[in-house]
């Protein structure tokens, strides 16, 4: 049981990580709406204007992709993946 | 030309029928050449698109218990992420989704943030774990977890109410397109949207909605993105619109400080056709205040972690990790869309009112704009319209109006684009909403079958006698959503919102805590479930007849106070009752681990 809650602990740190980005792109950022607007972002947009577009939802496509890739580390690591291919 | 296992030929056999739909999309375009009506092309594309789902829900027909509720547990990682998005993308995404962000600029956005970022919590929180679980419907999770009845029943009557809300939209959808596409009344039109939903899920179950809904994908991708890469390149504003518009959002901002949002009196607004609106908000300003933005993103993305019919697309996959892969794929299918509503609002906003261009209307002279073709098309569908409130014989910004799925059905062909992207545009919306509602009635019928009639009624019913139920009540679900949707009681995108709120207020707890607190019980979950739903409903019948609220939590994200009232209620009554058994925990400790076989066994 010992591996369990190890393996459990792990993934609890891995989810409060993903979770924090999850919180700052979705929400945090949009706290400083207005002041970030009138800063320049990539392509030429205003800052907020370009993450409601294409930053925030590009990033969570990202972080994602991320986070199954480190969760599946995490159970290789405590021998608790599956076998096979996807 | 097709060898071997169906799943292993899946990209080539995809990739035909996307080289297919291109080809038909060119056939249309030399017809309209050879002059070809209009008409004939918009039925020639709908008529097409719904036969080819129909033949792909024939072929996927099936006997089995576990192709009808899960596909078989067969679907790889990035055919479910199509499917996923073609499910999670409805008529409102497509059909409303770019004119919501023409008119009401950042406050609206949320959504896109909200619709997107919802999906980081299903793949943390719940998609894995409810995966291995092995359960057929959200509902078997909830009953299974924390045993008894009496929660299975609960979570049925929430993913009910949820679910329902948001089919009568989408079957509404259905039936403007086919009702505009096919010229019949809207009446007619539903039903003949209903049964081409029908069509695609009630032989085949789950295995044929998902590899429709991979097919519908394809077609509402192509005829959102064609239209956006076009309009940008007709109009001169960049061959590739995502990352070369700055300077057209600048130049509207710049038109605006020139026109200046003028104030309508009543008098004159009462004018306007219903459902029209003027350019009253600025583009690209954050026009909201912190919390009206983070609320609404919040509400969505718990509400998208609480939908029935997103989180069963994930019991589809053949493994737990493939589940959480899946999740990522799905997003970035929903981002390819999601990141183009946008540039269409830029792209179609200026097109109308930029002077400078020869489509612009602003400025002209009231009399030379009723005379544009388009324009008269589309003002006598009710769809745009001018008027010279202040009598000076020019068309000022706030003397245009149009409505909201204008901007997706109109641009094309104000910017000059063949009548073929037209048709290619109802097609894609059609698929759009059709997908979705396939989604939806399934997730519900399967609940009422699979949870309240097997697992309650007759635990000892054969499959086949199952499957039949289980269409019985598709069909019924389909014809009770289609009769609400014939009497045209809510606007598409309200009702969508709606069905967010009610899911996280009924689920998102009993969902998550299920997962993440060995300790949550019956009781709690039932107490969550009962009251959530509760004070979701009555907070939003509170503020419908003029309450005031509280906290800036409005209409659109009531789940904000109901899920924090499942919350609270849920540990309280988890706390003051025993904890569930050892056989519970032990499930619980199970899930958590992606290896060995699903936690509950299926016939």
């Amino acid at each position: 049981m010992a591996k369990n809650a190890q393996h459990w602990e792990k993934t609890k740190g891995l989810l409060i990580v993903t979770l924090a980005l999850w919180a700052i792109f979705s929400m945090g950022i949009f706290l400083f709406g207005a002041e970030m607007n009138t800063v320049t972002g990539p392509f030429g947009y205003p800052l907020t204007y370009w993450f409601t577009c294409q930053g925030s939802l590009g990033f969570f496509v990202i972080l994602i992709f991320w986070f199954a890739g480190r969760q599946e580390k995490i159970d290789e690591e405590f021998g608790f993946a599956e076998r096979g291919e996807d | 030309m097709i060898k071997g296992n169906f799943i292993d030929n899946l990209p080539k056999i995809y990739g035909i029928y996307t080289g297919g739909f291109i080809a038909f999309i060119i056939i249309m375009a030399i017809g309209e050449q050879m002059g070809m009506t209009a008409k004939a092309i918009g039925i020639s594309f709908v008529a097409f698109t719904v036969a080819i789902y129909a033949i792909i829900g024939w072929l996927s027909r099936t006997a089995q218990a576990s192709n009808y509720y899960v596909a078989g547990r067969s679907v790889p990682t990035v055919f479910n992420g199509m499917a996923t998005a073609a499910d999670w993308m409805s008529g409102a995404s497509f059909v409303a989704m770019a004119g919501g962000i023409y008119f009401k600029g950042y406050g609206y956005m949320a959504l896109l943030v909200g619709w997107t970022g919802g999906y980081v919590l299903v793949a943390t929180l719940l998609a894995p774990y409810l995966r291995k679980f092995g359960c057929y419907t959200v509902p078997d999770f909830v009953g299974t977890r924390y045993g008894g009845n009496t929660a299975r029943l609960m979570a049925v009557i929430v993913l009910t109410v949820a679910s329902f809300t948001y089919v009568t939209a989408q079957i509404n959808a259905t039936g403007t397109i086919a009702s505009v596409a096919l010229d019949i009344p809207f009446q007619y039109a539903v039903y003949v949207g209903l049964i081409s939903i029908l069509l695609c899920s009630m032989l085949g179950g789950m295995r044929g909605v998902t590899w429709t809904q991979v097919a519908q994908y394809i077609v509402l991708i192509i005829a959102y993105l064609l239209p956006v890469f076009w309009i940008s390149n007709n109009i001169g504003a960049g061959f590739f619109p995502h990352f070369m518009l700055a300077d057209e959002v600048a130049r509207i901002g710049e038109l605006e400080q020139q026109f200046g949002f003028v104030k309508n009196s009543a008098a004159d607004l009462a004018t306007v056709p219903k459902g029209l609106a003027g350019i009253t908000k600025a583009h690209s300003e954050v026009n909201a205040t912190p919390w009206a933005f983070i609320s609404l993103a919040l509400a969505m993305m718990m509400g998208t972690a609480s939908l029935p019919h997103v989180m069963m697309r994930f019991f589809t996959t053949p493994s737990v990790k493939a589940a959480r892969k899946s999740v990522g794929w799905s997003v970035f299918f929903i981002f390819l869309l999601y990141s183009s509503a946008p540039m269409l609002a830029t792209l179609s906003k200026l097109a109308l009112i930029d002077p400078n261009l020869p489509t612009g209307i602003i400025g002209k002279s009231i009399a030379e704009v009723q005379a544009i073709d388009w324009y008269q098309n589309w003002n006598s569908a009710n769809l745009m319209f001018v008027s010279d409130f202040n009598s000076n014989g020019t068309v000022e910004l706030n003397e245009f109006f149009m409505a909201g799925k204008a901007v997706v059905l109109a641009t094309p062909e104000v910017a000059g684009l063949p009548y073929v992207i037209s048709g290619l545009v109802a097609a894609g919306g059609m698929a759009a909403a059709m997908s979705t509602a396939d989604g939806l009635i399934l997730a519900i019928a399967n609940a009422i079958s699979h949870d309240v009639y097997y697992k309650m009624i007759d635990p000892k019913a054969e499959t086949a006698k199952r499957l039949t139920v289980a269409r019985v009540l598709l069909v019924v679900i389909g014809f009770a959503g289609a009769t609400i949707a014939a009497m045209e009681i809510q606007g598409i995108l309200g009702s969508v919102i709606w069905a967010f709120d009610f899911a996280m207020s009924g689920l998102f707890w009993p969902l998550v805590l299920g997962v993440w607190w060995k300790r949550a019980n019956k009781e709690g979950a039932v107490a969550g479930m009962v009251l959530g739903l509760l004070s979701g409903l009555f907070y939003l019948i509170w503020v419908r007849n003029g309450g005031s609220g509280f906290l800036g939590i409005t209409q659109l994200t009531f789940g904000i106070f109901g899920s924090a009232v499942s919350l609270v209620a849920m540990v309280i009554v988890t706390l003051m009752t025993s904890e569930p058994s050892s056989a519970i925990q032990k499930m619980v400790d199970d899930a958590r681990v992606p290896a060995g076989s699903q936690v509950i066994s299926q016939k």
